[in-house]
């Protein structure tokens, strides 16, 4: 077996954090490799400890393995001092697992989750020792293939990509094995079969697309007028992969424990899988429907398991929106109190808890889903030789005062902070992106936590926003002073941290046709309310860089003309970007005026209708009248409800793929089925569309 | 009532850092349901205790570690390190246990010096022979380091317990070396710097720690490995 350790062992005494690579994780597996097998190389282009926890990363490293025609192993970007490490002692990219060259590997995977990673993928596939341009591989090379919620408009990097895999992962990697096992097996037995039927064959993967089977073509003007298949095994349109039935997919079976601490350092288990609360800014949300829950009991099972497994001492119960989940309560109140199936023997009290944020939404600062923690020592009742400290994290939860008494179940003591994301600065905003939280409804959810004991309130939201006035900035500030206000009359001195992102819009999304705001008018709405809250006690800004958010808006709907952009960046230095120390808008505006492109045409730009979009020949199931239809809707600030409770919109999700909603409860939770728990006095459109345009 | 345990770093997990080994620890005695004890307040952390601190990236045969256990626990300490390892990462070997007799210093404070074997490259070893003797002859060392963001000049020379060349290696020479570790002590890559021009250091490796009490010196760890132990 070969390894690069050897070569490595002497450099790590040199890099900052060598524990990032030397693997051992708990649940790391380092499988036999052979030559009818298929080696999955699976990368996530961030560091080790932005990449480790990435729980899709995981299932599919689990999911390869079991199988016997295939091997996966990790590896994650090497920090820039190793980087350079590597290349000064011209030591290839390798393995976590085993330390393998990356060479040794038939397909190097990529979970891509961030348009500002796309100079790592180049990086780590060039340290790979692999041509970075897809068309310059010969058939010895590395298969790179990429998945993750970017992989939606693969366009900018197409041209370095030789597969993407649209939707949900599971399924589909054993097919692509398949495909790429009878290749290597015919290619055994016939040195002269070419790369590209391997390519041809993955093409006829259903969720599989082949950029290299595509061909856009452009007004002289830039205007894309096309994107369409050279080959017949092509399908014209690329359908993404649904998995129905979570429960068959209890995964991660064996959560990887890091020797060195990571984000998101705990177990999670994902409870459920899509979301159709319908937040128009929300890409996660539109993407991955329908709702698809896990079984409560496989959920208690695989918690009270993996604490057992892995000695952590707190858990998360992931999902976009995880107060949604049926019986939640139950679920938590199991956990918590350790009435869990075979409670017996589960490591048993759970005693506190963190809160994180509301739903994940894009364009809005750094969901980490980090909050301030807090344990509990249960005390009397415990059996000795058992864990005490067990605490639970529902990150992205509802702004309702339900959610806060669920928070209040799990958090019993120590209730320093909350976080929720009511998004948009007033109601009419709110309206638009439709999520219909009324300023009644935060104040309310604040209330209860202040009055529970709560002392530190963090608020998300998003600037830049369609239709977005002064006004709806301006009242991002009255909402947070309001909160502080509420605060006082518990506390001495209460605090509100308000974050606000510059709004990205993504595509396949109701707000894919808008045109994102301009840096300097994001620059000027921070400057607004920096202003405003200036004198406000107890209020403190926090923003993301709008030079970061214009580059990964560039990236988002961008089409195939940015290839050479992001080449030229990563040729110049450009890697880690998402990182603010190494983030340099310089390298990007160069690099756009060399190649003759304007951030105004890609990313400031309002499209059209009947506008061809760059990722129009890929499907997430959406109708593209649904979400006309709903962009149409939020400009006249009509909201839309949950359709997981009430009747079908028919965006595609379900009817296109013959799939259901998989709900244990099909009772709307408290407060209506947008769940927000507002009073009837509030005025919402809810359900009052207007006639479909261009439908009879 | 106080468990002290020994163990072993080698291998790859030699770079993970004294924190990273914590939080191991941590996992490992939660994964074994050790009923460790938990200090007040709102935030309870299992009470853990660490001995000197091993720079990242250097072995260890000898790391110590204190684990405080909740009253009336019952613990087979001779079963108790297989048990453990069994628990631990590769690399991490948990290779005695024993009872803490309660008053016994913490070792922090009980801990004066270690022992180490510290690769030496770039110096053969009659060279290294000679710069060790100048460095044990020399009545004074003053050597500036950095102190909380400032430099500092203190003398280390009575921090130099005693250096012994050895076997040459592939990449150089092998030292062994005891330094104290009280009031600062000298680190073995600070030995190395003292070594002047040339003196570049490989692997580190820490075989054992001393405590020293009323002039006697012993290990801070003589398991009684037959004894079950349980709180008084």
């Amino acid at each position: 077996m070969s390894s690069v350790w050897p070569r490595l062992e002497p450099i790590l005494p040199r890099v900052q954090k060598p524990a990032r690579y030397i693997g051992g994780e708990d649940g790391s597996q380092t499988p036999e490799h052979h030559p009818a097998k298929v080696a999955w190389l699976l990368g996530y282009p961030d560091t080790y400890e932005i990449g480790l926890p990435n729980q899709g990363l995981q299932i599919l490293y689990e999911i390869l393995n079991e199988r016997r025609d295939a091997v996966a192993e990790r590896t994650y970007a090497p920090w820039t001092d190793l980087q350079a490490e590597l290349r000064a002692h011209d030591v290839p990219l390798f393995s976590v697992d085993s330390h393998r060259p990356a060479s040794d590997f038939d397909v190097f995977a990529f979970n891509l989750s961030a348009e500002l990673t796309y100079t790592n993928l180049l990086d780590m596939v060039d340290l790979a020792g692999c041509p970075v341009v897809a068309a310059e591989r010969t058939t010895d090379d590395l298969f790179i293939g990429a998945g993750g919620h970017c992989t939606y408009n693969p366009e900018p990097i197409a041209a370095f990509l030789d597969f993407v895999v649209l939707g949900d992962g599971e399924e589909v990697v054993g097919e692509i094995t398949e495909v790429l096992a009878a290749w290597k097996a015919a290619r055994a037995a016939d040195e002269t079969v070419p790369r590209r039927d391997a390519l041809v064959a993955l093409a006829g993967v259903t969720g599989v697309y082949v950029p290299g089977l595509y061909e856009a073509e452009h007004a002289p003007d830039g205007t894309l007028l096309a994107t369409r298949r050279t080959h017949p095994a092509a399908p014209e349109v690329v359908e993404k992969r649904t998995i129905a039935d979570l429960a068959q997919w209890p995964y991660p079976r064996n959560q990887l424990v890091p020797l060195t601490e990571v984000v998101h350092d705990r177990l999670n288990v994902e409870v459920f899988r899509g979301c159709t609360r319908g937040c128009r800014f929300c890409q996660a949300g539109m993407i991955t429907r329908p709702v698809r829950e896990r079984p409560a009991d496989q959920v208690r099972t695989m918690v009270e398991r993996g604490l057992r497994r892995t000695g952590y001492d707190e858990v998360a119960l992931t999902s976009l929106s995880t107060a949604d989940f049926s019986g939640i309560e139950t679920v938590v109140s199991g956990i918590v109190n350790g009435d869990a199936p075979g409670a017996a023997s589960v490591p048993p009290p759970v005693v506190s808890e963190r809160i994180d944020s509301e739903s994940p939404s894009d364009g809005s600062p750094g969901r980490d889903g980090v909050g301030p923690g807090s344990t509990l020592d249960c005390g009397a009742g415990l059996g000795p030789g058992l864990a005490s400290d067990i605490s639970v994290s529902l990150p992205s939860l509802r702004v309702d005062a339900f959610t806060v008494g669920i928070a209040a179940e799990i958090q019993r003591a120590r209730r320093t902070g909350l976080t929720f994301a009511p998004e948009g600065g007033t109601w009419r905003m709110r309206q638009v992106i439709n999520k219909l939280i009324s300023d009644d409804d935060l104040y309310g959810a604040v209330q209860s936590a202040y009055s529970q004991g709560w002392r530190r309130m963090k608020l998300y939201f998003m600037i830049g926003l369609p239709t977005e006035t002064d006004e709806d900035t301006l009242g991002i500030a009255t909402l947070a002073r309001e909160v502080v206000k509420i605060g006082r009359k518990y506390h001495k001195n209460p605090s509100v941290t308000v974050s606000v992102g510059g709004f990205v819009p993504k595509p396949f999304t109701p707000f894919q046709w808008f045109g994102q705001n301009t840096r300097e008018e994001l620059t000027r709405k921070v400057g607004l309310l920096r202003d405003a809250t200036r004198r406000d006690g107890g209020v403190q800004l926090k923003w993301h860089d709008p030079r970061a958010t214009t580059v990964e808006g560039i990236m988002a709907r961008g089409d195939r003309r940015l290839a050479p952009v992001i080449e030229d960046v990563w040729r110049h230095g450009g890697t880690f970007q998402e990182w603010s120390e190494h983030f340099d808008l310089q390298l990007w505006t160069d690099a756009l005026e060399r190649n003759g492109l304007s951030v105004e045409e890609l990313v400031y730009r309002h499209r059209t209708e009947d506008e061809v979009l760059a990722w129009g020949h890929l499907s997430a199931g959406l109708h593209h009248d649904f979400l006309w239809q709903d962009w149409r809707d939020a400009l006249n600030e009509v909201g839309l409800e949950d359709c997981r409770w009430t009747p079908c919109y028919d965006c595609g999700a379900c009817t296109g793929y013959g799939i259901e909603h998989v709900v244990a409860n099909a009772q709307p939770p408290a407060g209506g089925s947008q769940g927000t728990g507002r009073s009837p006095a509030v005025p919402v459109t809810l359900g009052r569309r207007a006639e479909p345009a261009g439908v009879a | 009532m106080r468990l002290r345990l020994r163990f072993t770093k080698r291998g790859k997990v030699r770079f993970t850092s004294h924190r990273d080994v914590a939080r191991i620890w941590e996992r490992t005695l939660r994964r074994v349901e050790l009923p460790v004890a938990r200090s007040q307040g709102f935030s309870p952390r299992p009470k853990l205790h660490f001995g000197l601190a091993l720079s990242t990236g250097h072995e260890s045969l000898a790391e110590y570690l204190d684990v405080d256990l909740v009253e009336g626990a019952v613990v087979d300490t001779a079963a108790l390190p297989a048990r453990l390892t069994a628990a631990l990462p590769g690399g991490l070997i948990a290779t005695a246990a024993g009872v803490v007799a309660p008053g016994t210093p913490s070792l922090q404070h009980a801990v004066t010096s270690s022992r180490w074997e510290i690769e030496v490259g770039g110096l053969d070893l009659p060279t290294l022979s000679t710069r060790t003797e100048a460095l044990l002859a020399a009545t004074e060392l003053v050597m500036t380091r950095q102190r909380k963001g400032k430099d500092v000049s203190d003398d280390v020379r009575p921090h130099l317990f005693h250096l012994r060349p050895t076997a040459a290696r592939e990449t150089g020479s092998l030292l062994i070396a005891e330094l104290g570790s009280q009031n600062r002590g000298l680190r073995p890559s600070e030995l190395v710097t003292l070594l002047g021009d040339g003196a570049s250091e490989g692997l580190v490796r820490r075989t054992h720690q001393f405590t020293e009490h009323d002039g006697v010196r012993s290990e801070p760890l003589t398991p009684a490995p037959h004894a079950e132990a349980r709180a008084s």
